[in-house]
């Protein structure tokens, strides 16, 4: 697999304090042979570590998973197949509903497809529109997902609130713009729906200069907690060759070292434009994702403030863009771009008529939960719950 | 030291403990529903049916049946069977209208793409929240009555949107008005005014709702036909 040269694209690698180093233990991996009878257990799918309906099927040795069969498809909604039978333009509120973290995402990650099949040109200003609802998106999936993950690993409530709280923040930003908090279906084929108005960039510029002082306090709560430490460091480790192997992406992918993102790779939208880092980990452990996370939305913090100070007039959606009644030539298109959870493209084809003959999701949850049997072999049932916690699903997407 | 990084976690729970007796960006709890949210004006919530008044929502609905929105809507949860016969709209304009309009509220997903396909600004998003039935099936099956809101709600939920909206179509009815004018003034003009100028008006396409993206139903009219145009309700 071609990667990009690191010094090009400037990769930060994670800070990472060593917990052996302050005397915490790492746990033992290997479990004991032959120790005892093995027991069967169903974890989930209405378990409420399970981040949604998803079942794990483990075999336990004592308290050490011995093997993990995930079931999935508690969720299924027959996504891929209803796109086959809606026109182009009915798909882009279902698309809100794979990932429903983050509509915005999807929405352009779909438009993004569309455009390239009809070759449907995209205004200036709705690039960096979309760029500045990504990078909110991606704030908002990360603090949420860290969130999550310390209520995983047993932090009751305080960690997650706190990211509740900031999360509610980004979503009115949401609400205000496209009149819904999570089922924005806000992109359009050539831009966006509606132009933000001044009111709305300066609550979001409000919102971006803040945000670098919530995580700092974050960090503080979490990054160097000793419980967290213990919890995290050294359990679920993603061997850098596994996980290309296995298609993970996002920033699953780059804690285990690589650094392979869309927004450096592809240079899709505007992105060429801006300057900012990708942040790698160096174990691929349950921390290291964690703290990707927390400095790629230091970066998007930088994106933003880039994007807002160069975002241009014009118009937001090209009038004579056709969205209604679309019929792209026969073909096929891939789009693809960086989404939170890593690369989330929508594959079409097209024969010339309203609806597409092919309509497929590649979903970077489903992709990334496929090595979760090769994370959590040996670790306890506890550590199972933190692994699957760190590599970020939303059954949404898993399952379609 | 180990340790540290507790006591700086706890510092962290402190400050915000106590921010959020004073601190507006700590304490953000609204105590639904004693305190109502304050919807943002771009806020959406099902569909409603525009008409032009409140007294009268069945004979002014916007909507001529065109079921374009039907069509379109992606989980096709809108029924619409067109009237027979006509009747006149808000302009004065006979037109067909919906003899039924349903929307299942349990189907639809408040995309609001029902709302962006409509050419003729019938159809709008609420913004009514708190909704419950005690049926699931007919309880949650609105009909044209359930739907129907006057314009003047509708000013006063989108007030920026609706005030477009009367703009634009004020616009295309002065357009109208005037094509009218002036083909009355050139059928009075020629020199054989009786049987061509007829052949013209009953011109195929003309009592037909205009295709989308293109006017509105009052620039397509007969143009002998138009009679002066009713009074628009005010804005608030």
């Amino acid at each position: 697999m071609m990667l990009p040269d690191p010094a090009a694209t400037g990769l930060a690698r994670v800070r990472k304090i060593e917990g052996a180093a302050l005397g915490l233990r790492t746990p033992a991996f290997a479990p004991e042979e032959g120790a005892g009878d093995l027991l069967e257990v169903s974890l989930g799918p209405h378990h409420p570590s399970t981040h949604g309906v998803f079942r794990m099927d483990v075999v336990l040795d004592g308290e050490r998973i011995v093997r993990l069969k995930p079931v999935f498809g508690y969720l299924h909604r027959n996504h891929e197949k209803l796109g086959e039978g809606t026109s182009y333009l009915g798909s882009m509120p279902y698309t809100d509903r794979l990932d429903y973290l983050n509509s915005m995402t999807n929405n352009w990650a779909y438009a993004l497809a569309v455009e390239k099949l009809a070759g449907i040109p995209v205004t200036e200003r709705a690039e960096y529109v979309r760029v500045i609802l990504a990078e909110l998106s991606r704030l908002l999936n990360h603090t949420c997902l860290a969130g999550f993950l310390m209520q995983d690993c047993g932090c009751s409530g305080t960690p997650l609130m706190y990211a509740f709280r900031e999360r509610e923040k980004i979503l009115d930003l949401f609400e205000s713009l496209s009149g819904s908090r999570m089922m924005c279906n806000f992109q359009r084929f050539g831009g966006c729906r509606v132009d933000p108005s001044a009111e709305w960039l300066a609550a979001t510029r409000t919102l971006v200069d803040g945000y670098g002082a919530f995580l700092d306090e974050f960090e503080a709560l979490l990054s160097g907690n000793e419980i967290v430490m213990a919890r995290t460091q050294g359990v679920g480790r993603l061997p850098a060759a596994l996980a290309v192997n296995a298609g993970v992406t996002g920033p699953m992918l780059r804690a285990s070292g690589v650094g392979h993102d869309l927004r450096k790779v592809d240079g899709y939208g505007v992105y060429p434009r801006f300057n900012f880092r990708v942040p790698i980990g160096r174990d691929g452990d349950v921390y290291d994702r964690y703290m990707v996370r927390m400095l790629e939305m230091r970066e998007s913090i930088s994106i933003l403030d880039q994007a807002l100070r160069g975002l241009p007039g014009g118009p937001i959606l090209d009038p004579k863009a056709k969205q209604r009644g679309l019929r792209p030539k026969a073909g096929e298109a891939y789009g693809r771009i960086e989404g939170p959870k890593g690369e989330i493209g929508f594959f079409l084809g097209s024969d010339g008529t309203g609806n597409p003959t092919r309509y497929r999701v590649r979903a970077p949850s489903f992709v990334n939960l496929t090595i979760l049997e090769d994370l959590c072999l040996g670790h306890s049932v506890a550590d199972t719950v933190i692994i699957l916690g760190s590599i970020d699903i939303v059954l949404g997407e898993v399952d379609r | 030291m180990l340790g540290k990084g507790l006591l700086q976690g706890l510092a962290v729970t402190a400050k915000n403990l106590v921010g959020s007796y004073h601190d507006p960006a700590r304490y953000v709890t609204q105590e639904y529903p004693e305190v109502q949210p304050k919807l943002p004006e771009a806020y959406r919530n099902f569909p409603f049916l525009v008409s032009e008044t409140a007294d009268d929502p069945m004979g002014t609905l916007r909507c001529v049946a065109c079921q374009i929105c039907e069509k379109e809507c992606p989980p096709q949860c809108i029924y619409i069977e067109k009237s027979k016969d006509k009747k006149p709209d808000a302009t004065g304009k006979a037109q067909i209208y919906p003899a039924v309009f349903a929307i299942d509220t349990a189907v639809c997903m408040s995309c609001q793409i029902c709302v962006e396909v409509c050419p003729f600004d019938a159809i709008k998003m609420d913004q009514e929240f708190a909704i419950a039935a005690t049926d699931r099936f007919g309880g949650l099956l609105l009909n044209r009555e359930q739907l129907a809101k006057p314009n003047a709600y509708y000013h006063q939920i989108h007030p920026t949107e609706a005030a477009e909206v009367d703009e634009r179509l004020a616009a295309e009815r002065r357009a109208a008005e005037e094509k009218a004018r002036l083909a009355a003034a050139a059928k009075a003009a020629a020199p054989k005014p009786a049987v061509p100028a007829a052949a013209a008006a009953a011109a195929p396409g003309a009592a037909r709702p205009a295709p989308a993206g293109s006017t509105a139903p009052a620039a397509s009219a007969p143009v002998d036909s138009v009679p002066p145009p009713a009074p628009r309700p005010p804005s608030p």
